[in-house]
């Protein structure tokens, strides 16, 4: 243990166990005492008035990698439903598996109160086994209440990599549960890889990177986590060597679930949960869900845009009713401002305003290269328009060719129910 | 009662005006301007705000970074930050989050009787959103990520956060002293004010080494120490042509588009 406690100048003022975040000092007699809970988190030290507490600087020695074991993934859990991440996740989780060996196993981490019913589901996508970590504090996310039980039962049961979907729950836990572990975590992956072979597949498929120097048949068996940095400007590949768990959030939706086999079973395993009221510091008063407000262009998650495409101004009627619909905001090509259609606040482009939502609708847009300049950084482009030929279609993820007035209101009355429609061709 | 806040905050490339290199596929760092971490402004807003309600509050920016990340806490002081403290050392450079997470704690401690710490949610260079959690569990204080909304009772101990979710929100209440993480929902800044810059130049930035925070540079700190490794870094390939939706109908046309969108999770 790297924090110690110098007997001979300890005076027993208990100063340190009321410092302690970890309820990792006791006393033995009039001496303090540190116990296995201790973090180094050094809060001791400079609460004590004495210098009776100093950091040797001594680890436990280096972490033995072997001993650590099977892929876990945090299966987030919102009021009894299972996010679609954690499907996913459980997926990707099962591949990794085996790409490090044939006997090991991926694991569906539960935690909340009363989900234990959530288990087939995790079994049916993929699952090897459940973990299941329930208790009535657990009922709700909380950082600290399941930044614990996590901890622990990553203590207890050690798995070799942590899966967490990087959504704002996974990625106010993740970071809690790594520092708490010492370990490496790496935010917002959009790729993972255990065997170096997949690694290089994947590098040359999608990337720029030179693999040459890579060996295809190395026994490296670390996790290869992938992620954008610098605005998705640059690719990162990040390695956890020397410690254990590797852990990784993952973004939504770029991970592909595994077919759902019904009636699939496996192990479950109760974990004790050692949880009291007052290891949660904070109060939960009540969740609310509600709709996204409207932002202005810059900030917009969505933009449904108009060009000359749409004929005449009374066209962004039908794109104000598609943006209120899909949450987004108006936005619009120089040739409509130009035309006089529109305000130019509501212009995407190079004289305009420049774009990065997460979906652009190009409605009856063409896509002259000095609106493109303006928004192919988008995530997502959608583009709607009846020539097969206009340059728009170039950068577009999704393209339709057709009459936008006829479209755009099948959109609309479909929005809605986009979730059923998705649900019935996967189940 | 005084209120002593420290806030952490990040000098970042401004993201947007980055640009990649088309020979050699490398990012071109040059002429890009370095700005304060958009998240971070918000962060600092909402202690200024506590100030001006407050005004026996004070308020201390930390920041970790090169010689020139002094230039944004001018800016800071400008904008009505009282001190401003410079974690730099070469001994620091190469930190993962976990070991830039070590150096702001010991950071934080060593300023000491802090009743609020506010970090932006995350930096738009690194986009990981884990070294405010990080800090607040070295200090073993609570945490609330994700701050749209804040509220303080007048004896400043009790504080109510809306916290933003995907799909809506929590009202959470927290005691102080405690650990907050920003969004650009929670406030708008404000500028530096003349009177502002004019004072920030004149005052006295201290810098601090891993020696004068006592962290072990072998094992808190730096490039050895951090648990994680960059194993390459690449561009990524250009975006290819996407796909045409192809149906007989306008209905099968919208119905397979939202099909797409709602699997890739983009709805």
């Amino acid at each position: 243990m790297a924090i110690c406690v110098i007997n001979e100048k300890c005076k027993g003022c208990k100063l340190c166990i009321k410092a302690c975040p970890f309820d990792a000092i006791y006393m033995e007699g009039k001496l303090a005492v540190i116990n296995e809970k201790c973090t180094a988190c050094k809060q001791c030290i400079a609460a004590c008035k004495f210098d009776a507490i100093e950091d040797t600087g001594e680890e436990e020695g280096p972490v033995d990698l072997s001993a650590y074991k099977h892929v876990w993934v945090y299966a987030e859990q919102r009021a009894g439903k299972l996010m679609n991440v954690a499907l996913e996740l459980i997926g990707e989780g099962r591949r990794l598996a085996r790409e490090i060996s044939d006997d090991t196993k991926v694991y569906a981490v539960l935690i909340g109160d009363g989900i234990s019913g959530l288990a087939s589901e995790c079994f049916e996508f993929g699952a090897d086994g459940v973990y299941l970590i329930e208790n009535p504090l657990l009922a709700n996310f909380t950082t600290d209440g399941y930044t614990k039980v996590l901890y622990d039962a990553v203590k207890a049961y050690k798995p070799e990599i942590v899966l967490f979907g990087a959504t704002h729950i996974g990625r106010d836990l993740a970071p809690r549960v790594a520092a708490r572990l010492s370990t490496g975590l790496t935010a917002d992956c959009t790729r993972l890889d255990v065997k170096v072979s997949s690694y290089i597949d994947y590098a040359n498929k999608n990337t720029t990177l030179d693999t040459s120097t890579l060996d295809p048949a190395s026994d490296d068996k670390g996790l290869k986590q992938t992620r954008p940095a610098f605005g998705g400007n640059l690719m990162a590949t990040i390695v956890c060597p020397r410690t254990r768990p590797q852990m990784s959030t993952v973004r939504p939706g770029v991970m592909t679930r595994r077919e759902r086999v019904p009636g699939a079973t496996g192990d479950i395993v109760n974990v004790n949960v050692s949880l009291a009221e007052n290891d949660i510091r904070t109060k939960i008063v009540e969740i609310v869900k509600s709709a996204k407000e409207i932002v202005s262009l810059t900030d917009a998650d969505i933009i449904c845009s108009g060009g000359r495409g749409l004929g005449d101004p009374s066209g962004f009627e039908l794109i104000r009713k598609f943006a209120a619909k899909v949450g987004g905001v108006v936005g619009s090509s120089r040739a409509a401002v130009d035309a006089g259609w529109i305000d130019h606040s509501h212009q995407v482009g190079q004289t305009g305003t420049t774009v990065k939502p997460k979906i652009y609708f190009a409605c009856g847009i063409s896509g002259a290269i000095q609106h493109l300049a303006g928004m192919q950084t988008s995530d997502i482009i959608v583009a709607i328009n009846k020539d097969p030929e206009a340059p728009i279609f170039e950068v577009a993820d999704y393209g339709i060719v057709g009459d936008l007035y006829k479209v755009i209101p099948q959109i609309i009355d479909e929005w809605d129910g986009a979730d059923e429609l998705y649900e019935a061709t996967v189940h | 009662m005084a209120f002593k806040i420290i806030v952490c905050a990040k000098q970042v490339p401004d993201t947007n005006e980055i640009k990649i290199d088309p020979v050699t596929k490398t990012l071109v760092r040059e002429g890009v301007p370095s700005i304060l971490n958009h998240d971070d402004a918000n962060a600092l807003e909402e202690a200024l705000k506590i100030k001006d309600a407050y005004p026996d509050t004070t308020i201390t920016v930390v920041t970790m970074g090169p010689p020139q990340a002094k230039d944004m806490l001018i800016e800071c002081l400008a904008m009505g930050a009282d001190d401003g403290v410079l974690l730099s050392d070469r001994a620091l450079g190469g930190s993962d989050t976990w070991a830039t997470s070590n150096a702001i704690a010991a950071a934080i401690n060593k300023i000491g009787d802090y009743d609020l710490i506010f970090a932006g949610r995350q930096a738009i260079d690194g986009d990981t959103a884990q070294v405010g959690p990080q800090i607040a569990e070295k200090l073993g204080l609570p945490q609330v990520t994700y701050v749209a909304e804040f509220s303080m009772s007048d004896d400043k101990k009790h504080i109510t956060v809306k916290r933003a979710l995907e799909d809506g929100y929590e009202l959470i209440k927290i005691n102080t002293p405690c650990m907050l993480t920003a969004i650009k929902e929670l406030n708008t800044p404000r500028y530096m004010s003349i009177g502002g810059i004019f004072d920030a130049v004149r005052k006295d930035i201290p810098t601090w080494g891993a020696k004068e925070l006592g962290v072990n540079t072998d094992k808190e700190v730096g490039l050895e120490a951090s648990p994680t490794n960059v194993f390459r870094s690449f561009t990524p390939a250009p975006k290819g042509k996407g796909m045409i939706i192809e149906a007989d109908t306008e209905k099968e046309l919208a119905d397979k588009l939202l099909i797409n969108l709602k699997s890739k999770h983009i709805i």
